[in-house]
């Protein structure tokens, strides 16, 4: 027994779990690893792309591409505020552990809902009657589009991750079916609708980003402050125990997924009445699924994701710019996207665990504590 | 949770001055600048043929790098209006857009920012719109896609004359994109190009529904096959329906730029649209004050229509002669590509014929189309409008998208 102790090796160091740390030792940890990250994104811009991309031009032009005019800033907020409302979307359903990957879908039909509205109705309505009935309309189908795999789920125990996928590719040739046979026959895009337009504040970002910031607080206060983002918790963490303490797990899936479902409705309204003003299979654009990782990134914690929201406009604005001032496509930009986002989601590790390396053993048998 | 949201703004506060800090002053600063937008980039050979095109133009006329700005995978929807937007902030004067979806969005940014020119690829509302600064072009594809036929009709013959088919046996097939007037104007003047060497030929088209789907358009062409067609030529853009050929050993004529590097056995030949004199001419243009047509149709006269290298190994013998030939008559005029001598519609001759030239969402016929025995095709604007089914084409099927 004793020879078997003296014999036991400890490895060069070894990985143990930390206790919570003080925000600003996490908040150095992902600087530094951002830091790192930037580093090696110029080195391989520099050797993918060949001289012209010095370490400091390929920085400026990341940040040129949110920043570099005030046209450019305020499209980064707003293409910020529309992620951001659709991470919400998600966060709720998510906190449930109901895996909805159908906030593209719920997005497009509510964009689809709006532009019936619009086009139907364009002109035979005051535009503010117009606009409440897009609104509602939206919000409607979007929760609908929601609702179908939620009640499957409920009743039946459906596999929601791929119920909600499949919902998608329906809302998507839905719009193809709705432009070819209404909007625009015989063609794969409309004309600009003249009618429902949001009213301008300032300019046509200003109203969308100060209606999603007025969401993001009111998402946060239902999450944390209200009964209903505390059974969402409950049932999250575990159906039995949600169950034991007299929580319907059936009832508050459907209402979650009919508030997620709503928020993407509402998303796809803002996209065609301050935007779009018309459809097309491409209007949402995937942002549904970029949502995920914006709810993931924050830890479903709404006022975090402002900031992961806003870290992936600007890198996906950052790698647009970088691909039209080096005229390279938009392969190396995917890759500095991805080598940054890689080192953001791989600094958790240092931030959930630290490694110890082996020390000399100062006593006999006096292993790490 | 106040501190954490104090923290959050500061931070967010501080990138932004940090980004204002390095705002660099672009805008007009008199140096002449060429914007482009594409849809997608250098992986799709729709766009690579756009990109090389902008690339010869800027060698022909001196331009740098510099004045030359490149908007890769813009999407049909509102951001192809702000990268307009955005391109004119860099100083743009002359913005060209490469797909058909992105028109309205670009017919936006047009009426915004009237002191700049927007010119748009394959569109068909600046006739209409009448805009003073917004342009639509194209290119009478439908002669090089004639000559492509006469390629195919000489290759049918040396298969008859063999005896590897007999003349009743001459059906070729055609995969197409969508049931739309571009692709229906491609598919006939093919037709009737190797029918004008070849009268006993039939053709069977089948349509994707899709510009890029490498595996419809691969099994497209092997249902043609499997159902007699004993040639293959093709209107999307994927490498399907060449590489599918190449598998079989089927001849088969390409679009877009030549296959014969991954189809050397099978390639015949290939027409394809070249943008450089287009680009020239609206480049010129703007640097000289001149006005840019509202609608430009490139001829095979004018170079923006051309065909790829013959390759010998696949083709009948002589097809780069007859082709010289046939071509030679197409510029002079003599020859006309949609001649009602040379085809029928349900067994009749046609007379007249009213075309949809102008937009609306009606899709209403408005023009007459056929004068001096001959269908004027992207005559009355640049877009192809020939939608008629021809005697001799049968579609499997029909997808408009």
């Amino acid at each position: 027994m004793h020879n078997v102790e003296k014999k036991a090796r400890e490895p060069l160091f070894h990985v143990a779990k930390r206790d919570r740390i003080p925000l600003w030792q996490s908040l150095l940890i992902r600087v530094v690893a951002v830091l790192f990250a930037l580093l090696l994104c110029t080195l391989l811009a520099y050797v993918l792309i060949g001289p012209k991309a010095t370490p400091g031009k390929f920085l400026t032009q990341l940040f040129e591409g949110s920043f570099g005019t005030e046209r450019r800033l305020w499209i980064f907020g707003r293409d910020t505020a529309m992620l951001l409302c659709l991470a919400l979307a998600l966060t709720p359903a998510f906190r449930m552990r109901f895996w909805n990957l159908g906030a593209d879908g719920q997005a497009l039909v509510g964009a689809l809902a709006s532009v019936y509205c619009m086009f139907f109705l364009g002109g035979k309505l005051p535009n503010g009657i117009l606009l409440l009935l897009s609104l509602c309309a939206s919000i409607l189908a979007g929760a609908v589009w929601a609702l179908l795999p939620a009640i499957f789920k409920a009743l039946w125990g459906t596999n929601e991750s791929l119920f909600t996928l499949m919902m998608n590719y329906i809302a998507t040739n839905l719009v193809i079916f709705s432009i070819t046979k209404w909007f625009y026959p015989g063609k794969d895009s409309m004309k600009e609708m003249a009618h429902g337009h949001l009213p301008q504040v300032y300019n046509q970002h200003l109203l969308v980003i100060l209606i999603v910031l007025v969401l993001t607080a009111l998402m946060y206060l239902y999450l944390y402050r209200t009964k209903h983002g505390y059974e969402i918790a409950v049932v999250g963490e575990s159906e039995n125990t949600a169950r034991y303490i007299g929580i319907h797990v059936g009832k508050v899936t459907l209402r979650t997924l009919i508030l997620s479902g709503a928020i993407c409705g509402l998303m796809g309204f803002l996209q065609v009445s301050a935007f779009d003003h018309s459809v097309t299979a491409q209007t949402i654009g995937g942002l549904g699924f970029t949502a995920i990782m914006v709810s993931w990134l924050a830890k479903f914690n709404p006022l975090i994701m402002i900031g992961t929201a806003a870290l992936i406009s600007f890198l996906d604005l950052g790698g647009e710019q970088i691909s039209t001032a080096f005229n390279v496509n938009s392969a190396i930009p995917s890759i500095v996207i991805g080598i940054i986002l890689f080192f953001i989601i791989g600094c958790e590790f240092f931030i959930n665990y630290k490694i110890k390396f082996r020390t000399a053993p100062k006593t006999k048998g006096g292993a790490a504590k | 949770m106040f501190k954490k949201l104090l923290s959050l703004t500061l931070a967010l506060l501080m990138v932004a001055t940090l980004g204002a800090s390095m705002v660099s002053c672009s805008g007009d600063d008199g140096v002449f600048k060429f914007g482009v937008i594409l849809l997608h980039d250098e992986t799709s050979t729709y766009d690579k043929n756009f990109i090389e095109a902008v690339q010869r133009a800027a060698t022909n006329l001196g331009l740098t790098e510099d004045q030359i700005v490149m908007k890769r995978d813009i999407p049909e929807s509102d951001a192809c209006y702000e990268a307009a937007a955005d391109l004119v902030d860099a100083g743009c004067d002359v913005i060209f857009a490469d797909s058909f979806g992105h028109e309205t969005f670009l017919l936006k940014a047009a009426k915004e920012f009237p002191d700049v020119e927007f010119c748009h690829a394959t569109g068909t509302m600046a006739h209409t719109e009448k805009l003073p600064n917004f342009h639509n072009a194209f290119a009478s594809i439908y002669e090089g896609r004639y000559l492509a036929g006469v390629a195919a009709g000489l290759k049918l013959n040396e298969m008859i004359e063999n005896e590897t088919i007999t003349a009743e046996q001459a059906k070729m097939g055609y995969v197409g994109a969508f049931t739309f007037a571009e692709v229906i104007s491609g598919y006939t003047s093919f037709y009737l190009g190797a029918k004008s060497v070849c009268p006993s030929v039939t053709m069977d088209v089948q349509f994707t529904g899709s510009w890029y789907d490498e595996n419809e358009e691969k099994n497209a062409a092997i249902a043609l096959m499997d159902s007699g067609c004993v040639l293959i030529s093709q209107h999307a853009d994927s490498m399907g329906a060449p590489s599918a050929c190449e598998d079989r050993d089927v001849p088969n004529v390409s679009y877009n730029g030549s296959t014969v590097g991954s189809c050397p056995d099978t390639f015949i030949v290939s027409s394809k649209i070249d943008w450089t004199p287009y680009f020239e001419y609206i480049c010129n243009a703007v640097m000289n004050g001149e006005t840019i047509a509202t609608d430009w149709t490139g001829t095979i006269k004018t170079g923006s229509v051309v065909l790829s290298e013959v390759n010998t190994k696949a083709a009948a013998e002589g097809t780069q002669a007859t082709l010289d030939a046939v071509k030679a008559k197409l510029v002079s005029g003599e020859l006309k590509v949609f001649d009602t001598d040379t085809f029928t519609v349900e067994g009749e001759k046609l007379s007249s014929y009213l075309a949809d030239v102008d937009t609306d969402p009606k899709y209403e016929k408005d023009t007459e189309a056929i004068k001096d025995g001959y269908f004027h095709e992207s005559e009355y604007r640049s877009a192809p409008y020939f939608d008629l089914t021809v005697d001799g084409i049968t579609l499997v099927n029909t997808n408009f998208g």
